[in-house]
């Protein structure tokens, strides 16, 4: 049987052709490897012979590939530029055949992207931040908003058990990660402070700076920072992903709003446990500068207790569940919204899904910021 | 004259989590023809086809393919191999973050030393021959479905492989994108010189391009011969195979 051998034996590349006055003599056959030495070697080689008039013959050569032709036609076109006519002679019925199927079509030249200025290009990012980003998320925070209270009056239709399904994702498998984080940095917030508060001898105090610190500020914040990165994620990359293989098509196909369908359960399972969370990550990280507390400063569970319960108020519970209540909505509003922006396959949920964690997280934190002022 | 063989199978078993898919798969494919491997869901044919494409390990029986036994091929020798093999997926396998142009362009970039401007001519060149010049810098996204199986028909022969393996290409496709793209096969079969190997189960397809059937029945081959021994074949499967032709013209009196 006839061995292929195209692609891996360079010929020599003395063997692919010959001149002879000023007649180059395409010999054996032209394949893909070759190309790149003949190009090089061929127009080098009539430079230094300085023919004006250059003919290729074809009668020789057994056999040529596209890139082969391209390549014949690469050479003629730079030689062209030289200022040396060339034209071909001869050939096989094959070889001519070939030569016209591969011939170089007239490439169109690709306009120039209209050049802008700074201002404009200023003007554009702002424009397109607003109506594609701020504008598009208010409608979907609208539409969410519409189907959330919607769907209260209508639990017939609602998908047996999808919001248990999704608050026990978002929310129970959550609990350990948030609850260990939590106590981690509560430990440690006690620890740098207790130094500080020692040389002072206000011991005690380090039970207000725990309480406070994490009841008001750390608790929901890193409760939240851990949901936008666990399930803001999954929330994104879930809707992505039915975007991508038109599952959200076939929802809507179906008569189902995938809004409601999708997201709305993954918001009643947020809203309803994330104020668990916050309870849990506030309760660890107050036992983890109770931990501080009593190794470093000498205080006592009894005399942190009973302090704890001077310093504790009621506003910082309402505030936990004022913040547990926004940052669930933010998180799941931003999943959902790069979730249904997906373009582009599988690269798209990726990147989506990365955006979402990001914005998520930065809107968590501008959103604390703000009830920080409010609920100051 | 001894017709050059392109492809040799015999005796191809395959198992998978012990449920034996292929229990005795022998054939042969000739050089400059279209060969298709038929048979009803379910009956081995995609696995026969990722086996040769070296996708699915052989553990049991002998498979050849452009002459290298593809049974004890080494890494180095499996790449290379895969150079000289076009495949052509059934939904494309474009990559989605590539113009259709640059996708075309892939394996001239990562196999070769052509300067740009030299590849951007053949992928146009390529592109044209499937008629989608047009589609040059437009993404996978952005065409319908026949406009991507021709962008991905473009890079599967964008290296001029002497053999083209095409995975149901005419799935999900109309009547008439499905005839425009058999023509096409035909087409580069007769222009490049390319021997084809087809597994589908559309009818109409298979009279258009084929010139050899292998008919695959529960992990076996049924039968194999030209397309003209199988319209007369008196094997009970592939005779039912081939009566929705017939089915039509009843419809149609």
């Amino acid at each position: 049987m006839k061995k292929n051998t195209r692609y891996y034996i360079a010929l020599d590349p003395d063997t692919l052709y010959r001149f002879e006055d000023n007649t180059l003599y395409l010999t054996e056959s032209l394949y893909l490897s070759q190309t790149t030495v003949f190009i090089r070697k061929v127009v080098k080689e009539v430079k230094d012979l300085k023919v004006r008039d250059l003919i290729i013959n074809l009668s020789e050569l057994q056999d040529i590939d596209s890139a082969g032709v391209m390549a014949v036609f690469h050479v003629k076109s730079r030689l062209h530029k030289l200022g040396v006519s060339v034209r071909f002679e001869g050939g096989s019925e094959s070889v001519v055949r070939k030569l016209e199927l591969f011939r170089p079509g007239q490439i169109r030249a690709e306009l120039p992207p209209p050049r802008i200025g700074l201002l404009e290009s200023i003007g554009n990012s702002v424009y397109a931040f607003f109506v594609h980003y701020v504008y598009e998320f208010i409608l979907l925070a609208a539409d969410v908003f519409y189907w959330s209270l919607a769907d209260v009056f209508r639990p017939r239709s609602r998908r047996a058990g999808e919001i248990t399904n999704q608050a026990v994702l978002i929310g129970v498998n959550a609990a350990l990660i948030v609850m260990f984080m939590s106590f981690v940095i509560g430990l440690v917030l006690a620890l740098q402070s207790s130094q500080q508060l020692r040389n002072f001898g206000a011991n005690i105090f380090i039970v207000d700076l725990t309480v406070i610190a994490m009841m008001s500020q750390m608790g929901p914040l890193i409760t939240a920072i851990l949901v936008a990165g666990r399930s803001g994620s999954s929330i994104a990359a879930e809707i992505a992903t039915m975007k991508v293989t038109s599952e959200l098509d076939a929802l809507k196909t179906m008569g189902l709003d995938p809004i409601r369908f999708v997201v709305i359960p993954k918001l009643y399972a947020s809203l309803l446990t994330m104020p668990f969370l916050i309870i849990l990550a506030n309760v660890s990280g107050i036992i983890g500068g109770g931990v501080a507390a009593y190794f470093y400063l000498d205080i006592t569970p009894e005399i942190f207790v009973n302090r704890m319960g001077d310093v504790m108020q009621n506003k910082d519970l309402i505030t936990g569940f004022v913040k547990s209540q926004v940052y669930a909505s933010l998180i799941v509003l931003t999943g959902s919204f790069y979730g249904f922006r997906v373009v582009r396959g599988a690269e798209g949920v990726g990147i989506v899904t990365t955006t979402a964690v990001v914005v998520a997280i930065s809107l968590v934190i501008i959103a604390d910021s703000m009830l920080g002022l409010i609920f100051y | 004259m001894e017709r050059e063989k392109v492809i040799e199978v015999k005796n191809l078993m395959a198992s998978f989590d012990g449920l034996r898919v292929l229990t005795d798969v022998s054939f042969t494919a000739y050089q400059g023809e279209v060969t298709v491997i038929l048979g009803s869901s379910g009956c081995g044919k995609s696995t026969v086809l990722k086996h040769l494409l070296g996708l699915y390990p052989i553990n049991m029986g002998y498979a050849q393919v452009l002459g290298q036994d593809i049974t004890a091929l080494t890494e180095k020798e499996q790449k290379e191999l895969y150079l000289k093999m076009g495949v052509f997926y059934q939904n494309g396998a474009l990559l989605n973050s590539m113009t259709v142009g640059e996708n075309v362009a892939l394996p001239l970039k990562q196999h070769s030393l052509l300067p740009d401007t030299l590849i951007t001519e053949i992928v146009y060149m390529k592109l044209g021959l499937v008629n989608m010049q047009d589609a040059f810098h437009m993404y996978p996204s952005q065409l319908s479905g026949g406009m991507l199986k021709r962008a991905a028909l473009a890079r599967a022969i964008v290296m001029d492989p002497p053999i083209l393996f095409c995975d149901e290409p005419g799935a999900g496709l109309d009547p008439i994108s499905l005839q425009s793209l058999d023509e096409l096969i035909v087409n580069l079969k007769e222009q490049l010189g390319m021997s084809v190997i087809l597994v589908t189960h559309e009818v109409s397809s298979i009279m258009r391009v084929a010139n050899r059937i292998v008919y695959l029945e529960q992990g076996r081959v049924a039968f194999e011969g030209s397309l003209k021994q199988a319209l007369s074949s008196e094997i009970s499967s592939v005779k039912q195979f081939f009566s929705v032709l017939y089915e039509g013209d009843d419809l149609r009196k």
